[in-house]
């Protein structure tokens, strides 16, 4: 079994694994990191979202062994002491999280948006979101988040 | 009219964004964020899927690859040789003790309810049936060992159609034939309302299939110690649950304890006893160790019943100034292949329902169910009065568009007024409140209707290729799934009440246990809300506890728009009694008559003096108990159980402006308004969410979402691939407003918020799709309204 070297949330793995085990299972069955869900099985829902090398990912379609070397932030590595991303704070204030089981998927897609487009249209954040999919919201109140977080993630730039 | 508050209700426009929070301390009405969104933003969930026992096995099943065939060979003992297989079983392993799936809703006399067997054992009736199983220590062993399993199939004829299953020469699905049931309900004369009558408008509607699709798939973990049993299962009825498992495996209700630990949504899908809850259940009897199953997202779209899937046959007559005299109503629905928990009661919900808010002499219901080789259909959101409600939708605007006349002035003319409730209807419902006249005004309004029928007009004249539809939608619903009596004569297999209990702990605070089972609605911000208020108690010091049968030890759970106006009115009442017995104790202590003590912000005050004791110390002294009068116990905790006496009636009114490119059939909403009255809310923020996330459901249907099978019975639509749940970027923004009409049912006014979006949006969007077209002699187009079949509509139109 090959065995890789992974950083999860800040702490560092080696782990051997089967060469088809699925990076989203290695985070959530052996390395305890289940506030990141599987929704479906053909990489279209999102649910799965996470940070590898600070690009966003759907963990589903990732091999644990092609992550070898590789960073992952997941969203329980997201805030900092304690305290939540502005985006986690964003969908709170915006109430655009329902039964919560695209949202782990969703702020992580979120900010990986604006990595191209600090302050997205609505448009834009739409478009972007494409490939996350929520049963619940409706998709309103994730757009409304999405602007706030941004504008906050903006500010926290700004203000050194 | 009811009082419409621009000022509290304008800021509720979505457009606007924040809602601002009423002042006064009051926390019902107030805009409160989530208690619950702490722990799900930062992955602090509880998932089924999550969580893991020591020595777990993982269980997989094998499943049918044909719609009808008897099974005449299950070979299994290749999967048992390989490594990491526990054991493998298939249907016949368990034919003693498997039981049967329950149905819990026997609709009429003549109901055929057909054996049920969890995993088959000599017939499979839909794809995906399960007729074998692996239990393995990981699930990719799991995985690995079902395709050692072996199957022999002798193929049977596919059912598919319900109109040809009723046919004499069709195939059968069960030796007792195709038909479930028939029902049939008259009130008034209704084929004198037809005869002769100046307009009469005869139309068929189909509902597609649709897969509810609740983002969390489904999981069920089962463990034993030898004694009892646990079940954690992705479920929104764990009450209902225990007792149906406890029926269905004998064993016995008190030794089986059911957790629904967090839920990634239901819509309906999780309302259901199912194949993997009753055999996790037996497997770790067997066992003797914990055993968890989750299921695969194809594996749900095949086996997660489905929703709708009806043909609607309407006949409506009309005086020539377009007042309705009667309507006749002819459903087959499709059950599929099985009757489950309250497959039959679906269509069933919507009996009384498809008069909508319209006043009318006769009206004449028949449905008959139908079995098909297909999964069986049950709730999904709105469950019955969708259908209904998108049927007469549509029907009012082809009898506007027959007399020429505006879609909302024929409602007008036919809906009941605000001065006319409580009204009694002709399918013998009496609707608790409502005012139609308000919130179609408002919606109106807000959507800018003459400038939108003007640039329609426009568009009509020049010809233009993007045509403007308008659709109108305006609904009621019956909510608040309780009243027990109502539900028996409808022969419901249970009740309806719901309980709510209140523990005063020493230190002040407040833990709430509500029978109602949340998945996402926020019980627990709204609930501590209503007990804020009651007890006057801060927000922050009440928590509730829901979801687990050995803690929240009695309830019906969560379906139908029910939570908040019977469990919730539970959660009232309890804190009612907690306050009876602080008030008694309060005497006591403050050497007076209880009859001296107003209760105000939290405490009992002597009226005149400055004397009082907050409900906190009156809990700590009761807990203390150094001094009690006598007859009083040592604790404030009461709890109550809350059952209306009719259900409710939210409503409101819909408006989608659509474009529709008629050379090539592509849709886009350009707007849409809605206008509900849920009655009062106690918190706007989450009333918000819930129409937003509703209106989209039903944008879905009528849109994008179809279960599609071939002929042989196999579904097409296994993936999120193939199934097209919308994205963001297939929806436009929501314009929400509310008036408010509080229910008369119950003293905190509520409604139920759950389901409405859903119910109403749909008949928007087909009647603005329709409305678009009309210049061009069509006048329906089948859900989904699909860029292909708007084209084709448009081209049979042309040629
Ligand atoms: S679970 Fe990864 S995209 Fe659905
Ligand atoms: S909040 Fe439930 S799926 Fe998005």
């Amino acid at each position: 079994m090959p065995r890789i070297a992974i950083t999860v949330d800040g702490i560092h793995y080696e782990e051997d694994v089967e060469p088809r085990l699925l990076l989203v299972h290695l985070l959530r069955e052996r390395l305890g990191r289940t506030g990141t869900p599987v929704g479906c099985d053909t990489s279209n829902c999102g649910a799965c979202t996470v940070m590898l090398d600070g690009k966003s990912v759907k963990s589903c379609s990732v091999l644990a062994v092609q992550a070898d070397g590789c960073d992952v932030v997941t969203i329980q590595g997201l805030g900092a002491n304690g305290a939540m991303h502005p985006m986690q704070r964003a969908f709170h204030e915006e109430h655009a999280l329902q039964c919560g089981f695209c949202t782990p998927g969703m702020v992580m897609a979120a900010i990986d948006l604006l990595r191209d487009d600090p302050d997205p249209s609505e448009e834009t954040i739409r478009q972007g979101l494409e490939g996350n999919l929520c049963r619940c919201t409706g998709y309103c109140n994730i757009v409304r988040a999405v602007r706030r977080g941004a504008q906050e993630m903006g500010q926290a730039v700004r203000t050194p | 009219m009811t009082e419409l508050d621009p000022g509290l209700l304008g800021e509720q426009i979505a457009e606007s964004g924040q809602l601002s929070e009423p002042d006064g301390g009051h926390e019902i009405g107030r805009a409160r964020r989530r208690k619950e969104d702490q722990r799900l933003l930062t992955g602090h969930t509880r998932w089924t899927d999550n969580l893991q026992q020591p020595g777990m096995l993982y269980v997989m099943f094998m499943r049918s690859p044909m719609a009808h065939a008897r099974i005449t060979r299950v070979d299994v003992s290749g999967a048992r040789d390989l490594p990491g297989v526990v054991a493998a079983f298939s249907g016949r392993d368990f034919a003693e003790e498997q039981g049967s799936l329950p149905c819990a809703w026997p609709v009429s006399e003549d109901i055929v309810i057909p054996d049920h067997p969890p995993m088959a054992v000599s017939e499979v009736r839909y794809v995906g049936e399960a007729v074998a199983c692996v239990i393995a220590t990981d699930r990719y062993r799991a995985a690995d060992a079902l395709e050692a399993i072996e199957v022999d199939y002798e193929p049977l004829p596919a059912v598919m159609d319900m109109r040809e299953a009723l046919t004499p020469g069709s195939p059968k699905v069960h030796e007792a034939g195709n038909k479930a049931f028939s029902v049939k309900i008259t009130s008034g004369d209704v084929e004198a309302a037809l005869r002769d009558a100046p307009v009469l408008i005869d139309r068929t509607y189909v509902q597609q299939r649709l897969i509810p699709s609740a983002m969390e798939p489904r999981a069920v973990l089962a463990s034993t110690d030898g004694d009892t049993f646990t079940l954690w299962s992705s479920t929104q009825i764990p009450h209902v649950l225990r007792v149906m498992l406890a029926v269905t495996t004998g064993i016995p209700e008190h030794r089986l304890r059911v957790i629904a630990p967090d839920v990634g949504g239901g819509f309906g899908s999780k309302l259901q006893v199912t194949a993997e809850e009753v055999l996790c259940l037996l497997l770790t009897r067997r066992l003797g160790v914990p055993v968890k199953w989750t299921e695969s997202r194809s594996e749900g779209n095949l086996t997660v019943h489905h929703g709708r899937d009806q043909i609607q046959h309407l006949t409506l007559a009309a005086e020539a100034d377009g007042r309705i005299r009667g309507l006749r109503v002819e459903l087959l629905a499709d059950m599929g292949a099985y009757l489950m928990l309250v497959t039959p009661g679906v269509p069933m919900l919507g009996a009384s329902m498809f008069n909508g808010i319209y006043k009318m002499e006769a009206y004449e219901f028949g449905c008959t169910g139908v079995f098909t080789t297909k999964m069986p259909t049950d709730a999904y959101r709105g469950a019955g009065r969708p259908e209904a409600t998108f049927a007469i939708e549509r029907i009012i605007d082809e009898l506007a568009a027959e007399l020429g006349m505006d879609p909302i002035e024929v409602r007008r003319r036919n809906w009941i007024r605000h001065d006319e409730f409580p009204y009694t209807t002709v399918s013998g419902l009496t609707y608790d409140s409502g005012d139609y006249e308000a919130a179609t005004e408002r919606a109106l309004a807000l959507f800018g209707y003459d400038k939108l029928r003007a640039e329609q007009a426009d568009r009509r004249d020049r010809g233009d290729p993007v045509q403007l539809g308008i659709g109108v939608s305006t609904y009621t619903e019956m909510c608040g799934l309780a009243p027990s009596r109502m539900l028996g004569m409808a022969n419901y297999g249970a009740g309806g009440w719901e309980h709510g209990s209140v523990r005063m702990l020493p230190t002040g605070k407040v833990e709430v246990i509500t029978g109602t089972s949340p998945h996402g609605q926020g019980h627990v911000t709204a609930w501590s809300q209503i007990v804020a208020d009651s007890l006057g108690v801060p927000f922050d010091d009440v928590t509730v506890l829901h979801g687990d049968t050995a803690i929240a030890h009695k309830g019906m759970d969560t379906y139908g728009s029910r939570s908040l106006v019977v469990g919730g009115m539970a959660v009232l009442q309890a804190c009612e009694k907690v306050k009876v017995k602080a008030r008694k104790l309060a005497a006591h202590l403050l050497e007076c008559s209880p009859d001296d003590l107003e209760f105000d912000g939290g405490a009992f005050k002597v009226r005149g003096t400055g004397a009082a004791k907050t409900i906190q110390e009156l809990a700590f002294a009761a807990f203390t108990a150094h001094d009690l009068p006598e007859g009083v116990e040592a604790r404030l905790d009461s709890d109550a159980t809350y059952d209306p006496d009719n259900y409710s009636f939210p409503h409101g009114t819909h408006l989608c402006a659509m474009e529709v490119d008629t050379e090539t059939g592509q849709v886009r909403i350009r707007s849409y308004v809605a206008v509900d009255d849920v009655g009062k809310v106690i918190n706007p923020l989450i009333v918000r969410g819930q129409v937003h996330g509703g209106i989209a459901q039903g944008i879905a249907q009528a849109l994008f979402e179809e279960a599609v099978h071939d002929a042989d019975g196999n579904l097409l639509t296994t993936t999120m691939a193939d199934y097209l749940l919308p994205s963001a970027a297939d929806l436009p923004d929501f314009t929400t407003d509310r008036t408010e009409t509080p229910s008369t049912g119950n003293p905190l006014g509520v409604k139920g918020v759950g389901e409405a979006g859903t119910i109403a949006s749909t008949p928007a969007v087909v009647n603005a799709v329709v409305d678009a077209l009309r210049p061009y002699g069509i006048h329906d187009v089948r859900m989904p309204c699909t860029p292909e079949r708007i084209w084709r509509a448009l081209e049979g139109a042309r040629s």
